[in-house]
Parts: structure tokens; C-alpha cells; sequence
């Protein structure tokens, strides 16, 4: 039998999910699909990760509902679930830190699997392969390469001044890599283009063409059910569900956090001054 | 404020109807089925499916409205509909007040096939927006606009033709879908799980499915041609 010498991909989405769409799950689909068409990889998971309520978002309800919805829509995927690690953090966490957090809990299992009983928890370990060796075990649990997975919108949003630390962009498109999912794909590349950090690491940055359009945006679904107006088959049933028996998404939802400013660009704000 | 929606009919078209790349009758009626299950509102009809020949579109609303006016010939989940018995004098309409108006839903694309050439017969259009009325949904209703203005039918039964904005899109085109498939890509999140489920353990749509009827005239064609 020949052995599948593919690289192993975990995908990473954070955002709001506020609520998760039929949209959200399907850029998982498309980025796996992509992937697995290069010949070159093996995604074996998709990780959701919905952002804590310090993010101060307009209209961005508790972070409790958003991972109850998220767990709600991933159910019957065997391959991609909720982690509400971010959610659960006190203070808005930047994306680059959820990366680094993800890569290392990836690090840690990867051990667990030849250690299974001695791995603490919280306890970092060198890998033997940065010594310029691999050793023997960790031929057979190779961590997979961590992606952050997102639309053009995030990639575009790297342009907005005081988001993004240029060092944090450095870092998740340098040492990870980004899977964007876009329906305009030569606008994506013209970003790109654009932009000297970006194209330096094109290499990683993996564009994939969403051809069967699907402009589901969760803003949109709020709209939607602020008017009373019908979301089914827009989002997963049980989400439906989910929304309709705990009332969410009214007017003053929308409200909540109207007078206060984006964590990140509050925190970059005072970093400058 | 002014209409209340009570039923929503989903009627698949005959095999008769010779378009490239359609499936059998009987498998795009249970997965219609599977896609509406959760609907409290919405039912699959087959009778346009079961039918020998490509009916025509009037047919299918006629054999509706009929349908709907003699509840005792109603079958399936349908709920109960508001009807007047008394059997009056079918042609017009709007003689029934208990009876409900019966209305083709589509989108912009069937709207402007009016314009094929061949495709309609021009009583068959006045009696489609004249008789019943059409709902059309649609991203951009610039277009559809001008497209009804353009014609002298539609401009007439204007007030019949109810245009639907559709701000959320979603262009999940059937076409789109089976290209998927057939390359081994996912299309969940697009069609309900049940469906999917349905076209793997039957293996529908393949490169061999998508010749059907390949190189053959569409029947409405055939027919306005003779």
C-alpha cells in the first residue's frame, strides 16, 4: 500500500457566528474540497471558533447562545466542530493568539497520542524535529499544519488601519497560512498584489473560487428575523429552532454594544498613543 | 397586508419534457419530498410528473385550481383550503370569494422565457398572468422591470405580476449542483441532508445522467412548432 505522504490540515475559522449560517459550514466544504483537489493535502478537522463577547461588536449577542448554535449546526459533521476556548476568554483575544493557541493544543495531542497518560495539560514541550531531528515517534504523529480559514472580507479587512498588528498578520499568513474562500477571486489576488507582506507569502495563502454564490451574510439573517421574514433553509433547522424558542435577534439585540468601540481597534488605539 | 399565503405546491415536470440532464420522475419527486419534510405548508404534487406527455404549464394550473375548488379530490398532506362548494360557474375567478387564488411562483429566468421564441403560445402567457397571476422572485428587479414594460401582455396584467426582491442570495442553481456532484464535491449546506443522502444511495447524477435527453428538442419546442 502506498503510503499518503499528504500534508494533515486543521482548519481554523473564527468570527462572530452571530448566528452561523448554512454560509459558514459551507466554507468549510469548499476549503476542504480545494485542498483535497491539489493532490497535496488531507484536511481532518475544521475548527469553529466563535469570539468572546469582549470583541463589543454591534449587535453581537452572548457568546453562550453563538457556541450553542454553532454546536447545534456542526452535530452531524463527523469532521468539524465548535471550540469555545475563545469564547469563554474574559477579554478580547487577537486572532494570531486563538492561531497560536489552536497550534499548540495540536502540538500537545500529537503527543498525547504516543504519551497518553504521562502529557500534562498546560505543559510545553519542545519538539524533537526543531533540534534538526525528527525522532522516530513523531514520524507517526506529524501535527498537521494549522489554516486559518475565512472569506475575502477578512483578508481585506488586514487594509483596515489599527485592526491588524503588522507582526500578527506576519504570523498567521508567515508561519500558518490562510484558506479564503471568495467569490471574486481576482479581487482577492489584486489584495494580494497589493500588499509587499502578503505577496511575500503567497505561497501560503490558498484561494478558493466559490462559484455556487451564497451571500448568506449573518447580518442579513438578522435583518431578516428583526422583520419577522422567513430564514429557513438559510440556516441549519436546528439553529432555527435554536433562535425561535430563546427569542433572539430583535430589535434591541441589535442595540447592544451600538456606543462602544471594536476591541481591537480600542486596544491598537492605545497602544499608539 | 393583503393575501394570505395557505399553500405552497411544489410539481416536478414530466420525463416527457426532454431536458438534457433530467433524472427519472420518480426520483425528483422523493427528493422533493425529503426536501419539504419539515415544511408545515409546502407539499409535493405529482401529478404533472405521472402524466404520459409534457403538460403545459396552463394545464398544470387548471388542473390545480380545479383541485382546489373540489376538496373532496384533494389528497395527500394538503391542509384544508377555503372553498366554495357551491360549484358556481368556474370561468371567472374572482366570482368565488371563499375560493383561494391560485399563483405561479417562479423566478425571474422562467419570466423571460415568455420572449422564446416558440416556447409559449401567446394565449397561454394572457391566460398564465391574466387568469391566475404570477409571483416572481428575483435579485435584481431593474431588469424584470423592464422586461414587463416591454411587453404589452404583461404591461396589461401588470397588477397581476407580484415581483419578490430577494435581498439574501442565493444562487444555488440545480445546474451548479449536479456540475458539483459530478466532480465529487461536496453540496452540503446547499440541498438538506436527506436529499444528499437520497443521491448517493442512488447514485444520481453522474456524467452519464447529465446526457440524458442530450441532443434532443425540448418538448414545449416540438410541440409550438407543429
Amino acid at each position: 500500500m502506498e503510503a499518503d505522504t499528504r500534508t494533515e490540515v486543521v482548519l481554523l475559522a473564527c468570527g462572530s457566528f452571530n448566528p452561523i449560517t448554512n454560509m459558514h459550514m459551507r466554507l468549510f466544504e469548499l476549503a476542504r474540497d480545494h485542498l483535497h483537489e491539489t493532490g497535496k493535502y488531507k484536511v481532518v478537522k475544521g475548527i469553529i471558533s466563535p469570539v468572546g463577547d469582549g470583541y463589543q461588536k454591534k449587535g453581537l449577542i452572548e457568546a453562550y447562545h453563538r457556541v450553542a448554535m454553532a454546536v447545534l449546526a456542526s452535530e452531524s459533521s463527523n469532521w468539524v466542530k465548535v471550540d469555545p476556548w475563545e469564547s469563554e476568554q474574559e477579554e478580547w483575544v487577537e486572532t494570531a493568539k486563538v492561531v497560536r493557541h489552536h497550534h499548540e493544543e495540536l502540538l500537545m495531542s500529537g503527543q498525547c497520542k504516543d504519551e497518553a497518560d504521562h502529557v500534562k495539560k498546560g505543559k510545553k514541550r519542545k519538539l524533537r524535529a526543531s533540534e534538526g531531528g525528527v525522532s522516530e515517534k513523531l514520524l507517526n504523529t506529524a501535527v498537521p499544519e494549522l489554516k486559518l480559514l475565512c472569506g475575502a472580507d477578512l483578508l481585506e479587512s488586514f487594509g483596515t488601519p489599527n485592526l491588524w498588528k503588522e507582526e500578527d498578520i506576519a504570523e498567521i499568513v508567515g508561519k500558518y497560512g490562510l484558506v479564503c474562500v471568495t467569490r471574486s477571486g481576482s479581487d482577492a489576488q489584486r489584495f494580494i498584489y497589493q500588499s509587499d507582506l502578503l505577496w511575500k507569502h503567497k505561497k501560503n495563502i490558498h484561494l478558493v473560487n466559490e462559484w455556487i454564490t451564497n451571500d448568506i451574510s449573518a447580518t442579513r439573517i438578522r435583518r431578516a428575523l428583526r422583520r419577522a421574514q422567513s430564514v429557513k433553509y438559510l440556516l441549519p433547522e436546528p439553529v432555527l429552532d435554536y433562535i425561535q424558542s430563546h427569542n433572539l435577534y430583535s430589535p434591541d439585540s441589535e442595540e447592544k454594544n451600538a456606543d462602544v468601540i471594536l476591541a481591537p481597534l480600542q486596544k491598537h488605539a492605545n497602544l499608539s498613543k | 397586508g393583503r393575501y394570505k399565503v395557505i399553500e405552497g405546491i411544489v410539481s416536478p415536470v414530466s420525463d416527457e419534457y426532454g431536458k438534457k440532464g433530467l433524472v427519472s420522475a420518480t426520483h425528483r419527486v422523493a427528493m422533493s419530498r425529503l426536501a419539504l419534510e419539515t415544511s408545515n405548508w409546502i407539499g409535493v404534487d405529482p401529478w404533472e410528473s405521472k402524466q404520459q406527455h409534457w403538460s403545459e404549464t396552463v394545464e398544470v394550473l387548471r388542473h390545480h385550481y380545479n383541485r382546489l375548488l373540489n376538496p373532496d379530490h384533494l389528497k395527500g398532506s394538503v391542509q384544508d383550503t377555503r372553498v366554495n362548494k357551491t360549484g358556481q360557474d368556474k370561468q371567472d375567478m374572482n366570482s368565488y370569494p371563499g375560493s383561494p387564488q391560485l399563483k405561479l411562483l417562479c423566478g425571474a429566468d422562467f419570466l423571460e422565457t415568455f420572449k422564446i421564441p416558440k416556447l409559449w403560445r401567446e394565449e397561454h402567457i394572457v391566460e398564465v398572468v391574466g387568469k391566475f397571476g404570477l409571483v416572481c422572485v428575483s435579485r435584481g428587479l431593474t431588469d424584470t422591470h423592464r422586461f414587463i414594460h416591454e411587453s404589452d401582455t404583461l404591461t396589461r396584467h401588470r397588477h397581476n405580476i407580484h415581483l419578490v426582491r430577494e435581498w439574501i442570495q442565493n444562487e444555488i442553481s440545480a445546474t451548479e449542483i449536479r456540475r458539483a456532484l459530478r466532480r465529487g464535491q461536496s453540496v452540503r449546506y446547499l440541498l438538506p441532508d436527506s436529499v444528499i443522502e437520497y443521491i448517493k444511495q442512488h447514485d444520481l447524477y453522474t456524467a452519464e445522467s447529465e446526457l440524458q435527453n442530450a441532443g434532443d428538442i425540448l418538448q414545449p419546442l416540438k410541440t409550438n412548432t407543429e
